[in-house]
């Protein structure tokens, strides 16, 4: 019950704290009351469009959330910007379409499927598609850091910064090799019909997919954080190395696996990916890797759950932006909406670590 | 004598890069355009040392530097902005001897005008981020790196207006020149795409100015600030240095250094479409500066030339050497291999074997060193300063 005498007080209290708020965070706030006005205006004039552009959004944002955790379990731990993460995921688009397509001797079976072969088959391509994806981006991340960063453990962290640069220009250099400059197509293996009845709200089997298989992977990781013994020993290592390693954790053990969880992460999403927009391209991981790397940031780096926040919020955001600002903006929109939150909000809406000097935060 | 002997070097060095067009006229190599496209790197390289390896900030959108010191150009050494008709100081004409269409003002003003432009768009840049450190100020800069090219790909409709043509891009740049040269010396007079010697000596004069600014202001009270705001900023602050416009110098200068040399580039490559300052070129010139040896001057050079060089010399040469192996040996699959589709493979293997062999890069600049060696690497951020 809220008496008067309490909502007087409340009021109060916001009157003060609008005062005591600096002249940033005021200026945010009105850009952010302004653009939530305005996409609520669209929301009244036409709900089923902005709808489906929210469903869009979700699953651009899970399949994002997804690429966002490889890049913030590592940072978390050695606290490197891992630009070869977003490569590994387009490898594992690669690896889904050509396990697909069944190009690989004794893989011809999943040949029919392209085909009109029956929902089991196509189920079961899609399944053996994304385990043989998860496994090798995560083998691919765990072989990374063995060649490229367990080396550089104690150099300055921008020589790392660099060869982590040179392994992403490797990975998409392969990628191109492999499948050459063009789009690679993915075969339609699941149905773009909408669930819904009625053609207001647009939910697709695709969406469907995207979160039936997003959500459990996020529980098991989740899980795996912190109830296993490895996720406890994870998180000791993110807190402390050297702390770590004298109570008896591997550390050199436990990047690896923070390495090959963030790559099997990356590979399911690059399949899905695939299965979800129909195309992938040599040079996918790029702009992919940037969304969910600003989605890492927006979110808080470093902090799991600010991770997939984050990449639901991108996720969003470019769907929207896509309907109601143009395409060829959508990018922009979204990296304006990186600077702005670290300007405003630095160490990201969910992060604990102070990105300012001083800590004053 | 001995007091001299550190001018040795430096003047040897200028001396050759002076004779260059000289020997390479004498040797045939053709190898000038190749120097050149090397020395806009060598100048860009350097302005992010000032950025990266003098303030400390680390910079991952320097190309939009690059890029806004190329569109000045282009917008008004060319006839983009069709509607008017305005030249000043300007060496290109038309055949029929009427006004060109288009704004042509000469490269030299448009030079300092690049300059500003960026230098005052770095500041712009550089005051949000101010009170960021470290990889969250890498994050913001490859923000701002990301959205000025996409700026400039969009730009052919801001509502209804063309600013930058899209992904077209500016074409026909004028060229620049000394129009109250004598006849006589018309390649210097208009600079042609025939010879190349004025392009060359005209960017190593800038090459060689920014170098002499760069040694000045390492030793200057400007660079020992930045040194300081580098290694402590809470003791800079403390001492009465004001981190606020040290950082907005060092972004104003890199920035100053990154427009000049898209000026450059503007004018001598004469067609600037958005695409030639995506996100990768930001990256080769950070790797630049940090395989050379980050704050250390000749470490930077040398970076940009090997880096560069590897670019556009070794790595189209070697499909030549590959094949030329292959057909003495016999073997099919070297004399027929495509390596030019390997290039970006081989340079991914470059950076990374050059960085587990040297990490510090290749001259590492000594106090830089010394830092990085005490660093605790549980510890700071990407460029070595400790979390606050």
């Amino acid at each position: 019950m809220t008496t008067g005498g309490a909502a007087k007080s409340r009021s109060e209290a916001l009157l003060q704290s609008v005062r005591a708020s600096s002249w940033s965070t005021r200026l945010s706030a009105v850009v952010l009351a302004v653009v939530l006005v305005l996409l609520f205006s669209q929301a009244v004039q036409e709900p089923g469009q902005f709808a489906s552009q929210l469903v869009i959004g979700v699953t651009n944002g899970a399949i994002i959330a997804l690429i966002a955790l490889g890049y913030t379990l590592v940072y978390g731990i050695i606290e490197l910007i891992n630009f070869a993460h977003g490569d590994n995921f387009m490898i594992g688009s690669f690896v889904g379409i050509t396990v697909l397509s069944g190009t690989f001797v004794g893989l011809q079976f999943f040949a029919p499927i392209t085909g009109d072969g029956g929902t089991l088959l196509k189920i079961l391509g899609v399944v053996i598609a994304l385990v043989v994806a998860m496994v090798v981006c995560g083998l691919l991340g765990v072989g990374i850091e063995r060649v490229a960063y367990k080396p550089l453990r104690n150099s300055p962290r921008l020589a790392v910064l660099i060869t982590a640069i040179g392994m992403s220009f490797i990975l998409q250099n392969v990628g191109l090799i492999w499948k050459g400059p063009a789009q690679v197509p993915f075969p339609e293996l699941i149905s773009s019909a909408n669930i819904l009845p009625g053609e207001a709200v647009i939910f697709r089997w695709k969406d469907l997919f995207v979160i039936a298989v997003t959500v459990p992977l996020l529980v098991a990781l989740s899980y795996f954080i912190s109830n296993t013994r490895q996720g406890k020993a994870m998180r000791a290592v993110a807190q402390d190395k050297e702390a770590a390693s004298m109570m008896g954790i591997n550390v050199n053990r436990t990047i690896s696996i923070t390495f090959m969880l963030g790559g099997i992460l990356a590979g399911a999403s690059g399949v899905m990916y695939g299965l979800f927009n129909g195309i992938t391209v040599f040079n996918v991981g790029f702009t992919q890797g940037l969304f969910a790397f600003t989605a890492a940031v927006l979110g808080g780096i470093g902090n799991l759950s600010g991770a997939v926040v984050g990449g639901f919020l991108i996720g969003i955001i470019g769907s929207m932006a896509d309907q109601y600002i143009g395409v060829r903006w959508t990018s922009v929109v979204i990296f304006a909406v990186l600077i702005a939150v670290l300007v405003f909000r630095p160490r990201g809406l969910l992060g604990d670590r102070s990105a300012v000097q001083g800590g004053g935060e | 004598m001995a007091r001299y002997r550190r001018f040795v070097l430096p003047a040897v060095l200028i001396v050759l890069a002076v004779l260059l067009p000289f020997i390479d006229a004498a040797l045939g190599t053709d190898a000038l355009f190749t120097a050149i496209t090397i020395a806009i790197f060598v100048m860009l390289a350097l302005g992010l040392n000032i950025v990266v390896g003098f303030a400390g900030l680390l910079d991952l959108g320097f190309v939009a530097f690059y890029a806004l010191g190329a569109y000045v150009v282009g917008w008004f050494a060319s006839s983009h902005f069709n509607g008017v008709s305005f030249s000043f100081g300007s060496t290109a004409t038309s055949l029929s001897g009427e006004a060109l269409p288009g704004i042509h003002v000469s490269f030299w003003i448009l030079l300092l005008l690049a300059g500003a432009f960026s230098a005052v768009c770095g500041m712009i840049i550089g005051f949000p981020t101010l009170r960021l450190r470290g990889d969250y100020l890498a994050i913001v800069t490859l923000g701002f790196g990301e959205i000025i090219p996409r700026f400039f790909q969009n730009g052919d409709d801001l509502g209804g207006f063309n600013l930058t043509n899209g992904t077209i891009g500016i074409k026909a740049i004028d060229s620049p020149g000394f129009p109250f040269l004598p006849d006589s010396l018309d390649t210097w007079q208009r600079f042609s795409t025939l010879d190349l010697n004025p392009w060359y000596y005209t960017i190593l004069a800038m090459v060689l100015v920014t170098v002499y600014v760069n040694v000045r202001l390492q030793n200057s009270r400007l660079g020992r600030a930045w040194i300081s705001v580098r290694e402590d900023e809470t003791a800079a602050a403390a001492m009465g240095i004001n981190p606020v416009t040290t950082k907005l110098w060092a972004y104003a200068l890199g920035a100053l250094f990154g427009g000049f040399a898209g000026a450059f580039y503007g004018a001598f490559i004469k067609n600037i479409f958005p695409d030639a300052f995506s996100f990768n070129i930001s990256i080769l010139i950070l790797c630049m500066v940090v395989l050379g040896g980050m704050g250390n001057i000749y470490g930077v050079i040398l970076g940009a030339i090997a880096l560069q060089g590897i670019n556009f010399y070794v790595l189209p040469q070697l499909s030549t050497v590959v094949h030329a192996i292959g057909d003495t040996v016999g073997s099919a699959a070297m004399s027929n291999v495509d390596l030019a589709r390997y290039n970006f493979f081989i340079f991914g293997v470059v950076l990374v074997l050059m960085m587990l062999l040297r990490p510090e890069g290749i001259i590492p600049n000594r106090q830089r060193q010394e830092e990085l060696r005490d660093e605790d690497p549980g510890t700071g951020d990407a460029m070595g300063g400790a979390r606050a």
